[in-house]
Parts: C-alpha cells; structure tokens; sequence
C-alpha cells in the first residue's frame, strides 16, 4: 500500500468489518507478503503431498482403491492449481513461486517428509493429515483475503471427502485380518505424532500468530486447534480399534477436553529445517519433474507464440 | 470356443488395454511436466481404470466361475493377459507417452464409436459412456502432438523419436483373427472387426501428424502377440509391482 493513512483506515475497516479484502483494494505490504507466503506454502505442500500418496498408486490393493486414490491425487493438484491461481492475484506468478520452492527459499508441509511405508499410511494421510489439515484450514474459509477464503471453501469439502475415505480405508484393515489390523496400527503409530506438529508450534513460541490474527489471516491459535483435532481424532480411534500411542491421552471431564502428550517439537524445527525423513528426496522428485519437463514446457511456449504470429498475419 | 468364452476373451482385450495403460499413465502423477498435466493424465488414467472395471466385472460375470475385477487383474499372470503390446511399453518420456496416447486414443475412439452398436447391451453401454472419455483424450493428445511437433527443434525431434518408439505397435491393434471374425460376423455382430478401423484412424492420425509437420515413420516392422499372451518383457514388471500387495494377502478385503 502507498501507505496512506485513508488507504489503512479503509483496510482495517473491512477486516474488522469481518469483510473481504480483494485483488484491487489497497493492502499493507506486509500483509500481501504474508499471504503469498502462507498460500504458496499452501500450494507447495499440496504438489508434494501428491508424492507420498502417488507412491501407493501403482500397487494399489484392488481396482476401487486404486481409482480412489487417483482421484485423490488428482484433487491435490487441482488444490495446487487454485492455490497458485489465488496467489497469482496478488501479483507473484506461479513459476516464481516455483523457484522459490526449488531453491529451498519456501517450505512446504513438514509432514509431507515422512514416508509411506504401508498402504495403511494411505488410510493413515486421509484420516489423520487431512483431518489436521481441515482442522486448520475451515477457519481459512472466512479468511479476510477474498481470493484465498474462496478457494478454501472448495478445497475444504474435497479435503473433508478425503478424510471419510481415509478412514473407510482404515476400518476396513481394522475388521480385516490380524496383519491387516496391524499394519493400521503400525501407521497410526508413525503418523499421530508428525500430524499433531501439523498445527505448528505452541503459540507462546509461533512468530506470525498475532499479527495473523490481527489481519484476519488466522483466527484460532496453534494450541487450540491441535486441541481441537484431538478432541475430534480420539473417539474416532476408538471406533477403529487401533490405540493412540500415548498411554497419557485421556478425557479430562473437568476442562471438557482430552488430555494429551505434545509432539515432539524438536523434531518438528529438525524437520522443517530439512533434517527429516524425506526431505532430500521430496525436493530431488520434485526439481526433477520440473527440470525433465522443461523442454515441454517450451515446446507449448513456442508453439504458442507461432500460433499467435500466425493469427496476427492472417488477420 | 464357445460364443460365452469367445465374449470373455473379446471383454478382456479391451479391459487389458484399459487396465494396463491406466497402470502407465498413473506413473505420471507427481512428475509431469506441469500441474495441469499432473491432472490430466490422472484423469486419462482414472476414465481407462474405470473402463477397465466395467470390462472386467462383465467378463467375469459372462464367464460364470466367480472371478470379479480384482481376480482378473490381480490373479492371472502375464501370459493370462490379453493387452495389445502397444499398452505395456514403459512410458518414456512426454513425447512418447504423447505418442502413444494419440495412436491409442484415437484407436479406442473409432473402437467404442462402433461397439456403441454391438448387440451385446452391455457391452453397448460400456462403449457409450467410455467414447466420451476418449473424445477427450484424443483431443487432449491432438493438442500436444501439434504443440510438440511444431514448437521447439528439440519437441520436433523428441516427437519424431517417440513416434518411432511406438510405430512397431500399431499394426498390432487392427488385428482381425477368428475370434473377433467370429463375434463381428452377421447381421446383429457383438464385436467390431479390428481391420476396419484402420482407415478411419489413419485419417485422423495422419491429419494430426501432417498439421503437427511430422510424418508416421514408415518401414517399420510390426511387433505382435498380446493377444495370445505373448507379451514383451515389460509386462511382467508391471504387473509384479500391480500385483503383490494384493497377493501377498490372499483372501483379504481391501
């Protein structure tokens, strides 16, 4: 923003209103940085999430599970492509933010650094990342930012379809046969921890919240919502049959909440500062893919701009 | 052979094609040129799965010994598999798997246009709602002919390598023998006679190609056999990486 004291009022005005910002209106230069960070990581994770799920899709168990999967893949570079598109209307390209994705200068989901062993971890993503994810991201639909709360709305109902089908996916190892049953525990085991550092670290040491909150950008702390995905996520693994690895998780009647054993935050900032499982081998996949694809990428650029001159001439 | 297995024999030709490509175009997920791409060769390969199913779900039921989809796909073994060769081929890179979804497109399309007409209804409807999906496809393999073929010197040249790749492929697809002579035979014929698809899709092909400036390369020996089992060595890889999780519980439900 020129930076105007009007043009602030006007800005502030709408956000405390509970209104949308839009493409054209005058915004904060920090809080147009802050968005396309948070939506290209946003997108980010949604193009490198396609990895470790893409990883079961050859060896699939039956048909069904197979085109589910697809389908699911699919919807997350669908997610990908509105994301990048909503950040767009803010002036960056989605190459650029590519770039910077490539060169490391912007992250991506730390959750997505952890491998897929099982096809359990299939059911385990569904059920548990994407509720995480859903969890942070239905208070994104009223965003203060038009473009991104839109686009949320949408992701949000796919996101919660994906959930149910992970889950289905789970009971159904779960009534299966004792290596089925254990292969939905063994999953359970590795991701509950990682997807609890979903929700980002306590809010007395998170560095964007309060200025988030104040922009409309965020509405709930980090805290919260982990409580909340907890509260929701335990009775569902009861319903399971499968056993949260945490011999502390239990409900507390007198503050109306389960208690719970935090992630390990450690290794949350280790794995978000490329010391995880999978990080080399997520950003090589995806640097690659994109370094392969260069030449197509071009081919589609001249072939483009011939069409283009060659209309110009005939008209 | 009977007209019931020689109907099980024709659903499964067209179901192997579908299940062994959808198997190829889903190794494209997650590394496509660009995300659109991601999304659509998802798509192609979830409409041929889907086919798939319907085929081999139909071809179980016509045989009558209890094998549905998945013992199709998961409990034959390669020389069981009735796939074209042009299907199992590893994908190579964009232009050949461009490549190949333009020769196979656009043969499924004039394929399914006519089966949309076999006295057998199901097999009917099957080739109605599937011509739609493969409409698309073989526009969307149209699109990245010409873009290929007329955009870059290097497009150009990778184009014309991936035409060579897939050309010992094609004569394989318009193979009449007995049983496809016997099922497209007479007044209310079941199945299409391969060999008279082969104008059609050379018009349409060769239209493409000529617009794209390349040319189908010519001289080119043919490649045949999967349609009696015999398969190049890629399928077996295929289907051991499709297969073993599926056999290594047998019994279970997924």
């Amino acid at each position: 923003m020129a930076g105007t004291d009007e043009q602030e009022a006007a800005f502030y005005a709408i956000v405390d209103s509970d209104g949308r910002i839009e493409p054209r209106d005058a915004m904060p230069e920090a809080y147009r940085k802050t968005l396309i960070r948070q939506m290209a990581q946003h997108a980010h994770s949604e193009i490198i999430g396609m990895q470790p799920e893409g990883n079961w899709i050859s060896r699939a168990p039956s048909l069904r599970r197979k085109a589910i999967l697809l389908a699911k893949v699919q919807d997350e570079a669908g997610h990908g492509l509105y994301l990048y598109a909503a950040a767009e209307t803010l002036g960056v390209s989605r190459d650029h933010l590519l770039e910077l994705l490539h060169t490391h200068q912007q992250k991506y989901s730390s959750i997505f650094n952890y491998p897929t062993l099982t096809w359990a971890d299939v059911g385990a993503i569904g059920w548990l990342v994407d509720g995480a994810a859903i969890t942070n991201q239905v208070p994104l639909t009223r965003c203060s930012y038009g473009p991104y709360a839109r686009a949320m709305v949408r992701i949000c109902k796919e996101e919660s379809f994906h959930q149910r089908q992970g889950f289905e996916a789970l009971l159904t190892l779960t009534r299966g046969s004792a290596r089925q049953k254990a292969m939905a525990q063994d999953a359970l085991d590795r991701w509950w921890y990682p997807s609890l550092a979903m929700f980002g670290p306590p809010d007395r040491e998170s560095t964007h919240s309060d200025q988030s909150m104040r922009w409309g950008i965020k509405r709930f702390g980090n805290d919260e919502l982990r409580q909340r995905f907890v509260d929701m996520t335990a009775p569902q693994a009861d319903v399971l049959g499968l056993t949260i690895p945490d011999p502390d998780l239990r409900w507390n009647d007198e503050r109306g909440h389960y208690d719970f054993t935090q992630p390990d935050f450690d290794e949350l900032f280790r794995v978000i500062s490329g010391d995880g499982p999978c990080n080399r081998q997520r950003m090589e996949h995806r640097v690659a893919a994109h370094t392969e694809g260069a030449w197509v990428r071009e081919a589609a650029a001249a072939y483009a701009a011939k069409r283009a001159k060659r209309a110009e001439a005939a008209a | 052979m009977s007209e019931q297995s020689q109907l099980v024999e024709y659903a499964l030709r067209l179901g192997d094609d579908a299940l062994v490509l959808a198997q190829r175009l889903g190794e494209w997920v997650a590394r496509a040129p660009e995300l659109e791409e991601d999304v659509a060769m998802a798509n192609v390969a979830l409409d041929l799965l889907g086919q798939a199913r319907a085929l081999l779900t139909y071809a179980g039921e016509v045989e009558g010994a209890g094998r549905d989809e998945d013992a199709l796909a998961y409990w034959r073994d390669d020389r069981d598999f009735r796939n074209a060769l042009l299907v199992e081929a590893p994908g190579g890179d964009f232009a050949v798997t461009t490549a190949r979804q333009l020769v196979f497109a656009a043969y499924q399309y004039e394929l399914y246009e006519r089966l949309r007409s076999s006295a057998d209804q199901t097999l009917a409807a099957i080739a109605g709602k599937a011509v739609k999906e493969v409409h698309y496809h073989r526009d969307h393999a149209t699109q990245w002919v010409l873009r290929l073929g007329d955009g870059t010197e290097e497009s150009h040249r990778r184009m014309r390598a991936g035409l060579d790749t897939v050309w010992p492929y094609v004569d394989e697809l318009f193979d009449a023998d007995d049983l496809t002579a016997a099922l497209s035979a007479g007044t209310a014929p079941i199945a299409v006679d391969p060999a008279e698809l082969r104008d059609p899709w050379q018009a349409y092909v060769g239209a493409v190609l000529a617009e794209a400036g390349l040319e189908p390369p010519d001289d080119v020996p043919a490649r045949r056999g999967g349609r009696q089992g015999l398969h190049t060595e890629h399928l077996g890889h295929l289907l051991a990486e499709l297969q073993h999780l599926h056999r290594s519980h047998p019994g279970a439900t997924w």
